[in-house]
């Protein structure tokens, strides 16, 4: 059982002015995870009369993507490939202090506490984050085009990105290549995504651009703190593709 | 009784939904544009709904309470997606789909509507292939398959463990092609928490911004609730935080019948509880299944000792283990259905043979499967002497590929590495196949209200079988609902945009703030998590996998009275124009008070065993069955659909009869 102090942002919306609370929460056991113990700081503080902290989460299972948090300086806490609702306290010790900060970004503005306001990805998506098909029931049969089991897995890996925002959260430049290199890859990768390959990448980093999010320098960081391992690759393939359109004629 | 009427379109099954798709009204394209629709909720269903209906022309308003249609819960599906497809050619059909899929249902879903979910389940792989969802493939570059419980044959497609989040992120890249078209208006971190009827007909809803706490009002000519299960009525579920049943019970009580909510799918293999700080419960896949071994100690001394952390699973030798589901069921072994799993789990449990130091898990083994796998490898790769290291070592690769994230998932949570110790695991509440009456047009009693997804009744029965509920789900959104939504709304071109600024909206709109007010002014003593606690122990005892009449009437008492001390005692901190997270849990726990009340009720009514709905009065008691399930089909072949009448235990009981034409009722037997 671990006795904590836990300090964190509080704000109350997006025009207030915010500021780091410390608070004690006693009794911790090494199995819960990160969210249930700030379940306990919450029903801690619903009792007492005070507002609980909002932080966002859903699935609490490591795929929603909705649960976020600045850990001690780290995006989803100390723990390699996880999100914050993975992290379980077996990784603290007692009498650990723990800095919690919502996710800091320009393109993210604070709603409330810890949570942010992550439309700015929603408008990246909506640039060209699809293949554009109908749905009509006389799509070709799936098996008509085989695909090579290398890339559909890495299209996979690709695809497997929650949209959390971590990769943002921890660059130093706030910069959302690795999330826009994933979505550009997975369609890359696939025959299915080549019609409109080039309109893609064109229009989701100008969106990405006008977002307010950095650039790449490289730094790698993205990719260690990424909770579903997203590779660095993306960002290459991504500025290949990026390349290839800029550069080809009409 | 003629007021539920399924609205079955007359003809043999096989040609039922042709037929009726060539004499359906439709509405031209132009009059589409002036023709609006609500989806609530943008997982599978209401997610392929929306991107449908905006393709069509319509104007969809869709709503999320998350801050993405991309985080609906139907991203934590893990194992697949079945389809008819029969790529294996191991015989499979749409009549054998079918055929499953209502045997598995444990013969209480509806013949015509389970059909035509066979028949369109080959277009919904087409349809995500064409979307670039990255199905599992093999070395010739075509998709794979991979078996699921209650099935003799492979149609589960695929994406590694995270089949739920890729066929949700292809409806979620069809949404955001028309939200950016503008066909698509998307409300993000938005409720919904009542409908608006106008001369009886659904023609908008009241949703509360959840980042300004504004109450807002909206109009259209059709709502849709895609809203999921209530499987978080137990309060500890797989389902996600935020699931909840607020849509489908608001709906509920201004006119739609709810249909079998006893019917609660308890899944097998979930990681156990380890404490009363405990928030969820974390599925580990049914494909899990395919080739992991499920067993518990055969001699009750060793239980004691693996309770008691004296002795480690590996150290019992194989003729000490239990399979049980091998032992009691030859046929289909560890891959029988949901329920019977979760009963064969919960009977050895309770017989005092579980392990955890809860005695509440039983082991989920891959020791076996590695070996089996290693010596193909070994074969493939021709290496004639492989020694047992090596074997070991090959055979852990092929399972990690298989099932690496769920394996990662798993050692994360409990801090034991699953390819060195069997996993342990226990039922949890997982899905509901109960749901919001509809008929074959997927419209519930409300005309212009639809329900589509877990959130409706109609496709699963008693029980849902693995890999269905996304397949349910992607085809009532992108292949049902799209043509049967047109033939009610080709009544309304004529109607033009519906106004809000109506004493209906007025009403309402009343209705919703009065209740919010209450909350935030309340000023009790207790939180909102205090009382959601209470009901889920009063569920799962006596609600829970096993059933009886004295425990359903305590139940129906004790949640009568949980729901009266949170009406007087519930405490929200926090304001109303603002996020309030409190808040917003409290208006769901209110519902599921209620919900809860009719589900024990309901419970009560079928004294019956089938499926999920497990009656204790109702068992075998002689033959080859002996101690397993009994139904009775001569009293309970009915679908109960509850009216509400202003309190649940009020609730009047309807009956849709269930007919079997082209399926011979019989006994379910895996054995």
């Amino acid at each position: 059982m671990m006795n904590l102090t836990l300090r964190i942002w509080r704000q109350k919306d997006s025009n207030s002015k915010g500021r780091m609370v410390d608070y004690k929460v006693t009794d911790i056991s090494e199995h819960m995870s990160f969210l249930e113990m700030m379940d306990v700081l919450n029903e801690q503080l619903v009792n007492s009369g005070e507002e609980p902290v909002a932080f966002d989460h859903d699935c609490r299972e490591g795929i929603c993507g909705m649960c976020s948090l600045y850990i001690n300086g780290e995006a989803h806490g100390p723990d390699r490939a996880i999100t914050t609702c993975q992290l379980h306290m077996r990784s603290f010790k007692d009498g650990d202090t723990i800095t919690i900060e919502p996710w800091r970004a320009t393109a993210f503005p604070v709603i409330k506490d810890l949570i942010v306001d992550r439309m700015a990805l929603e408008r990246i998506q909506h640039a060209g984050g699809f293949i554009s098909v109908n749905t009509s029931g006389n799509t070709q049969d799936a098996n008509s085009l085989p695909i090579s089991k290398i890339n559909a897995d890495e299209a996979m890996d690709a695809a497997a990105c929650i949209g959390c925002g971590a990769c943002v959260a921890t660059c130093k430049n706030a910069s959302a290549m690795l999330f826009v290199g994933a979505k550009v890859s997975q369609y890359a990768l696939l025959p299915q995504g080549q019609v409109e390959a080039k309109e893609r990448v064109l229009n989701m980093v100008a969106q990405m651009d006008k977002e307010g999010f950095g650039n790449c320098t490289n730094t790698g960081a993205c990719e260690v703190e990424c909770p579903k391992g997203i590779s660095l690759e993306n960002i290459a393939r991504m500025n290949r593709e990026y390349l290839k359109a800029s550069i080809l004629s009409k | 009784m003629a007021i539920l009427d399924a609205k079955i379109p007359k003809g043999p099954i096989k040609d039922k939904w042709t037929t009726y798709k060539d004499k359906i009204n439709l509405v031209n394209p132009a009059n589409k544009r002036n023709i609006d629709i609500i989806v609530v909720g943008t997982g599978l269903a209401g997610g392929s709904a929306a991107a449908t209906l905006a393709e069509l022309g319509y104007n969809v308003k869709a709503f999320a309470y998350q801050d993405s249609p991309r985080r609906a819960h139907s991203i934590a599906a893990q194992g697949g997606i079945n389809a008819a497809k029969n790529y294996q050619g191991d015989g499979d059909s749409n009549y054998r789909l079918f055929y499953d899929t209502v045997k598995g249902g444990d013969y209480r879903s509806r013949e015509a509507n389970v059909y035509r979910l066979a028949e369109v389940s080959g277009n919904i792989i087409d349809q995500c292939v064409a979307q670039g969802v990255p199905f599992a493939r093999d070395y010739g570059g075509l998709l794979d398959n991979r078996s699921f419980g209650g099935v003799l044959v492979s149609r589960t497609f695929y994406a590694k463990g995270q089949t739920g989040q890729q066929l949700l992120l292809g409806a979620y890249s069809a949404m955001n092609r028309q939200i950016a078209r503008g066909k698509i208006d998307m409300f993000n971190r938005h409720e919904m928490l009542d409908v608006v009827k106008i001369d009886g007909k659904a023609r908008g809803i009241i949703a509360r911004n959840l980042i300004t706490g504004e109450i807002e009002r909206h109009s259209a000519h059709a709502v849709v609730i895609a809203t999921g299960g209530y499987g978080n009525v137990y309060f500890l579920s797989t389902n996600a935080m935020g699931s909840n049943a607020t849509a489908a019970w608001k709906i509920h009580k201004k006119g739609a019948f709810f249909a079998n909510p006893c019917f609660t799918q308890i899944h097998p293999t979930c990681i156990p509880r380890s404490g009363d700080y405990q928030s969820k419960l974390t599925l580990m896949s049914e494909s899990l299944r395919n080739d992991g071994r499920i067993w518990v100690p055969a001699r009750i001394e060793d239980a004691k000792a693996i309770q008691q952390g004296q002795l480690k699973p590996t150290e019992i030798a194989e003729e000490n283990r239990d399979y049980y589901l091998e032992r009691r069921y030859p046929a289909f072994g560890n891959l029988v259905p949901r329920d019977v799993a979760s009963r064969a789990a919960k009977e050895r449990c309770d017989a005092g043979f579980g392990v955890n130091a809860t005695g509440e898990a039983v082991y989920l083994d891959f020791a076996s499967a590695i070996l089996r796998y290693g010596k193909e490898q070994a074969k493939i790769h021709g290496i004639s002497d492989a020694s047992e290291a090596k074997i070991i070592e090959l055979g852990k690769g092929i399972i990690e590929e298989k099932y690496g994230n769920l394996f990662q998932m798993y050692e994360k949570i409990i801090a034991e590495n699953p390819y060195e110790t069997p996993m342990m695991i226990y039922p949890a509440t997982h899905y509901t196949m109960g749901g919001v009456w509809v008929d074959y047009n997927l419209m519930t009693t409300v005309p212009g209200l639809y329900c589509i997804g877990e959130a409706n009744f109609s496709d699963h029965g008693a029980n849902r079988l693995g890999a269905s509920a996304l397949m349910q789900g992607l085809a009532d959104g992108y292949f049902v609902l799209p043509y049967t939504i047109g033939d009610y709304l080709s009544n309304d071109i004529r109607t033009g945009a519906i106004p809000t600024d109506t004493p209906e909206f007025d009403e309402v709109e009343k209705e919703v703030k009065t209740r919010l007010d209450f909350f935030v002014n309340n000023k009790g003593t207790k939180s909102v998590d205090y009382f959601h606690k209470k009901l889920g122990k009063v569920m799962w005892d006596k609600v829970g996998m096993a059933r009886n009449e004295k425990n359903l009437k305590e139940a129906i008492a004790e949640i009568k009275q949980i729901r009266e001390d949170f009406w007087k005692d519930i405490k929200v901190p926090g304001g109303l124009n603002e996020m309030n997270v409190e808040l917003e849990k409290a208006g769901r726990v209110a519902d599921f008070l209620e919900l809860g009340e009719l589900f024990a009720l309901d419970a009560l009514n079928r004294n019956e065993s089938c499926g999920g709905h497990f009656r204790e009065e109702s068992v075998e008691t002689e033959g080859p069955q002996k101690g397993e399930a009994l139904r009775d089909d001569t009293n309970y072949k009915y679908v109960a659909a509850w009216e509400y009448k202003g309190e649940p235990s009020e609730a009047v009981l309807h009956k849709e009869e269930l007919e079997f034409n082209d399926i011979e009722l019989k006994t379910r037997s895996y054995k």
